[in-house]
């Protein structure tokens, strides 16, 4: 199926993306913080869609903001907040940061502005309807052994949370 | 205006760079921990729609098979940061991250 008024929703999803990101690094409370940042994740997801990632798009919510998202909000309900929301937000080198920031905005400026001319012009054309399938043979055959120590790495995450979060072990 | 309004792969590219950029300020310069986490996750969520864009733009989904991996390291780390973070309450009862200051010279 054609993709109906796709500046429209692109533009509409992009911006409430970046007011989600902005809202994330500009909240005092880290609750109000990761309600914006699901916000973002969902949005990106409906733009995953826009890209002919249906595969993608349904990880992203059902991974991001549904599980990484409740990890951080149960770690933010553990530790006390509130003593921290009322001391100074920023630290003490946030001016270098946003120099740092604004020379790699800059690098990104320059990089975008000299390099797109290698980009092809038109996308090429892409099979819609079995995209579940194509990221499964990929997954399961070329990429095998990057999937089993994708495997590896997440085991070694659990024991590592489990060793960092146990008071004895 | 033809540019404008014609989306195509470098729209999602300067998407994904605001994004990376709104990443990068949150990590240098917020002093709550999970904020910072939370920054990286943006960062990560860049890097993510640059894949699938140019994953749109040749018309394969390798790029797709990457941000899945993305996504799966993305886990991990949360996971194992939370994890650190809970020890680290637990030990100075604070979340500013400058005041993780042991190792400093």
């Amino acid at each position: 199926m054609a993709p109906v008024a796709t500046p429209f929703f692109f533009y509409l999803l992009a911006g409430i993306m970046l007011i989600g990101g902005i809202l994330v690094i500009t909240r005092k409370n880290p609750v109000h913080s990761a309600l914006a940042l699901i916000v973002t994740l969902l949005s990106q997801a409906s733009i995953y869609l826009m890209l002919y990632a249906p595969f993608v798009a349904g990880v992203q919510i059902i991974l991001y903001a549904g599980g990484i998202m409740v990890l951080f909000l149960f770690v933010i309900m553990l530790v006390s907040i509130e003593r921290s929301m009322k001391e100074r937000q920023l630290n003490s080198q946030w001016v270098a940061g946003i120099i740092a920031a604004t020379a790699l905005g800059g690098l990104f400026i320059a990089v975008y502005m000299k390099g797109t001319s290698i980009l092809p012009d038109h996308a090429l054309s892409v099979v819609e309807d079995n995209n579940t399938q194509e990221v499964a043979k990929l997954l399961y055959g070329q990429y095998m052994f990057a999937f089993e120590i994708a495997s590896l790495l997440l085991l070694v995450a659990i024991i590592g949370a489990v060793v960092m979060a146990k008071k004895r072990i | 205006m033809e540019s404008v309004l014609h989306i195509t792969t470098l729209h999602y590219l300067v998407l994904g760079a605001a994004l990376f950029l709104l990443g990068v300020i949150g990590v240098l310069t917020r002093r709550n921990v999970v904020i910072v986490l939370m920054s990286i996750e943006l960062i990560l969520n860049a890097v993510n729609l640059n894949l699938v864009a140019f994953s749109r733009l040749w018309g394969g989904v390798h790029g797709q098979v990457f941000a899945i991996f993305v996504i799966t390291d993305a886990a991990a780390e949360a996971a194992v940061g939370l994890g650190i973070l809970i020890a680290f309450f637990r030990n100075k009862e604070t979340v500013n991250i400058d005041e993780v200051n042991l190792l400093k010279w």
